[in-house]
């Protein structure tokens, strides 16, 4: 059985999710929309996931889009509120760190007329909110930063970016795919207008996600057709998914797990090897995350190695795997590319064991001496074990 | 228990190379690998079918996963770039034709994998879809045409040495190609119908030009076209343009069929001859290596090929110095075309090769 260390790139669903599910792909088949009683029994359990995950979110049910996954949400949120407002100004702030997700967006805006102003972070890839409050013009919309970064951990002061935004009257976008795993949103708290969520992040189902869009935001809907999700996003909604991301989301917050031991065992392991720099916050980073540059290793090989050892584990990204080009965010951070090259993230799960921990340590270790062509490192060192 | 990497261009023959590998490997483990030679394109846009487009990663991927082995994409985007891409282009810069399939196999497929797959796998050897044999005969490895004459691609592959020899396989090299295509259909392999690529995979529309000037900036300036005795006879675009045997594109009417005899880059001019004007009894090699380390002699008898598919003919070959020798056939050969392999072979043995110089004759 592999040890799986990549819980940033999914998560297993729950049994207690896939039987929530289970009953709205068989029995409970009906369309949401319908009139008759099937549909009004699938409208049913797509009505109670949204009041669940409002009511951990902190938000009205109104306020909830459900959308087929983070990626969506994120789409819908930058494209929905630049164009709705675009009479207004066309200018948008991101973050040099954020997921391909919303920089692909904005560079797509960009494109289509939109200016975006791109703020960089420090060497632990924190944004400083005095950059945000400074690239805000009286044309900007929207500014839009991650809570917590998918390939290095660093959690980001959206609460403080949050309280600058609103009192300079823009909407503030939250990514919050990744720190929606350890602890619930808080739109209110981060004074947020829209929070994206994805269900695979927490041990829910793949294919659905959401957006929390503050009541009274202008968003122009990005798919067309039926008035599903009040006009916001077309398309019969995928009911079985919603139940598990609700279901998933409310699991998640009522059993918290605390990863936090677990997780400095593998980066205090980690660090300790020659030629290996923790990236990301220090403290100030998810409970789930260690991520590391490797010197004289390429992250992608390192990976494959892994895999062969039974370890399953991430260059940073699942979502920019195959891509000759370091990490965007390591490069924001300052990494040097030719030491970018050698990232590894490890993502620890509810049922990551410290035995499994010590095994990964002694794996990665005689990966990377082989890699780096170690003399007496024989290529079945690990495999024999 | 060894571990084997299936190197898989997406193609029918690396395709039906890993399923023979997978499935007389006992207890030894086989690895899907591709290697990604180029980037992506901006998204939104559909990549023409190549052998390492998108596509062919897909259907490598695709067979990978019906022989239940592990698949990788290793990314050799830089090497490919500066050792096949930018080899191409100079080539022609400096009045040579290039050899990027050989490069690609010398560099990429060997060197690159070689080395680095091996190092990240955990691998004790790598295994393509080239039809070529290998034997371990007297004490060495020897590179042996395949069974198949039509497709025996010992040309392409005699750079290897004994180190990369004992650690490469050829499943395919006893198969002939219409038995490989059977058996890919009875695999129910993605690839068994896949076309033959023929074009080079980094040339878009298979014109080269563009990439000379995307790559180093040269447009092409016109030149003369002159027959051996110097008599201008037309005008060239730029003499990187042309290459060494090349018919069709000169605009010059003599009233029989001219072909390009030389290319000089300092003058930017390009010599045509008649036919038996291009044709050679003698032309030096450099960059020799051979499979067995070192030439079987000072001088030695041996059959040449100097293009992918053309007969080879007898010659003798005279070592000048380690890495040089001079090439005399009993008749002329054709158009020997300077930074072309030409490549020695004793009966069914390749013994190694060379690149043809440009101080030809």
């Amino acid at each position: 059985m592999a040890i799986y260390l990549d819980h940033a790139a999914t998560t297993p669903i729950r049994p207690e999710v896939l039987e929530a599910m289970l009953p709205y792909l068989t029995e409970h088949q009906g369309n949401p929309s319908s009139i008759h009683a099937s549909g009004r029994r699938a409208r049913q359990g797509l009505d109670e996931a949204r009041e669940e995950i409002a009511h951990l979110i902190g938000a009205k049910p109104r306020e909830v889009v459900f959308t087929a996954s983070g990626t969506e949400a994120d789409n819908l949120a930058l494209k929905g509120v630049a164009w709705a407002a675009s009479a207004r100004g066309r200018h948008l702030v991101t973050s040099a760190v954020e997921h391909k997700a919303v920089l692909s967006t904005t560079a797509i805006l960009e494109r289509q007329g939109f200016d975006v102003t791109t703020v960089g972070v420090d060497r632990y890839g924190r944004v400083d909110p005095a950059d945000v409050a400074a690239a805000i013009t009286d044309r900007t919309t929207l500014v839009s930063i991650q809570a917590a970064n998918n390939e290095v951990g660093t959690v980001q002061p959206v609460a403080d970016i949050g309280a600058i935004c609103r009192e300079r009257g823009v909407a503030f976008h939250i990514d919050a795919v990744q720190a929606a795993a350890e602890a619930a949103p808080t739109p209110d708290a981060w004074q947020a207008t829209l929070v994206s969520l994805s269900g695979h992040k927490l041990y829910g189902p793949k294919g659905i996600g959401a957006l929390h869009v503050r009541q009274g935001t202008g968003l122009l809907p990005q798919l067309n057709g039926g008035s599903q999700e009040r006009q916001r996003r077309a398309g019969t909604e995928n009911v079985a998914a919603a139940v598990g991301f609700a279901t998933a989301m409310r699991l998640a917050y009522a059993e918290p797990a605390d990863l936090v031991p677990v997780r400095d065992r593998l980066i205090g392991g980690l660090t300790a090897m020659d030629g290996v720099t923790l990236t990301g916050h220090p403290t100030d980073r998810l409970a789930n995350s260690a991520s590391v540059v490797i010197e004289g290793v390429e992250g992608g090989d390192l990976v494959a190695a892994l895999d062969l050892e039974g370890i399953e584990a991430s260059t940073g990204s699942a979502c920019t795997t195959g891509s000759v080009e370091p990490s965007h965010v390591l490069l924001a951070m300052c990494f040097d590319p030719h030491l970018a090259h050698g990232s590894l993230r490890l993502t620890i799960g509810r049922s990551t064991t410290e035995a499994e921990v010590d095994r990964t340590l002694e794996v990665v270790a005689t990966c990377v001496a082989r890699l780096r062509g170690v003399p007496g490192v024989h290529p079945k060192a690990v495999a024999s074990v | 228990m060894s571990r084997i990497v299936a190197a898989m261009s997406g193609g029918v023959d690396s395709s039906v190379a890993a399923a023979l590998l997978a499935r007389e490997a006992g207890d030894d483990e086989v690895i899907g690998v591709w290697m990604r030679t180029h980037g992506d394109l901006p998204e939104g846009y559909e990549l023409s079918r190549s052998c390492c487009s998108p596509d062919a990663a897909d259907d490598a991927r695709r067979v990978a996963q019906l022989l239940n082995i592990p698949f990788f994409i290793l990314n050799v985007e830089n090497e490919f770039g500066a050792r096949v891409i930018d080899a191409f282009v100079d080539s022609y810069l400096e009045g040579s034709t290039p050899n990027p399939c050989q490069a690609c196999n010398q560099y990429i497929k060997f060197d690159e994998l070689l080395k680095r797959g091996l190092a990240a796998y955990g691998a004790d050897a790598v295994a393509t879809g080239h039809y070529a044999r290998l034997e371990h005969r007297d004490g060495r490895w020897r590179l042996m045409r395949a069974a198949d004459a039509d497709k025996d691609q010992t040309y392409f592959l005699w750079v290897l040495d004994q180190d990369q020899l004992a650690r490469t396989r050829f499943p395919l090299g006893e198969l002939t190609k219409p038995r490989v295509r059977a058996m890919a259909a009875e695999l129910i392999l993605p690839t068994a119908h896949k076309p033959e690529s023929q074009e080079i995979c980094f040339v878009p529309l298979g014109d080269y030009r563009t990439l000379l000037d995307e790559r180093r900036g040269y447009a092409g300036e016109p030149g003369p076209i002159v027959d051996a005795d110097g008599t201008k006879l037309g005008t060239h675009t730029g003499y990187a343009h042309y290459t060494v045997g090349q018919r069709h594109g000169l605009g010059v009417a003599l009233g029989e069929a001219v072909y390009v005899r030389e290319v000089q880059p300092a003058t930017n001019t390009v010599v045509i001859g008649r036919r038996e004007e291009v044709a050679q009894r003698s032309f030096t090699v450099d960059g020799a290596r051979f499979t067995a380390g070192e030439p079987p002699s000072e001088r030695f008898a041996a059959s040449v090929r100097i293009r992918h598919r053309a007969p080879d003919v007898p010659a003798e070959a005279t070592m000048v110095g380690r890495d040089r020798f001079v090439i005399e056939t009993a008749e002329p050969v054709w158009a020997p075309a300077p930074g072309q392999a030409a490549v020695l072979y004793d009966a069914d043995e390749c013994l190694g090769g060379g690149r043809i110089a440009r101080s030809a004759g």
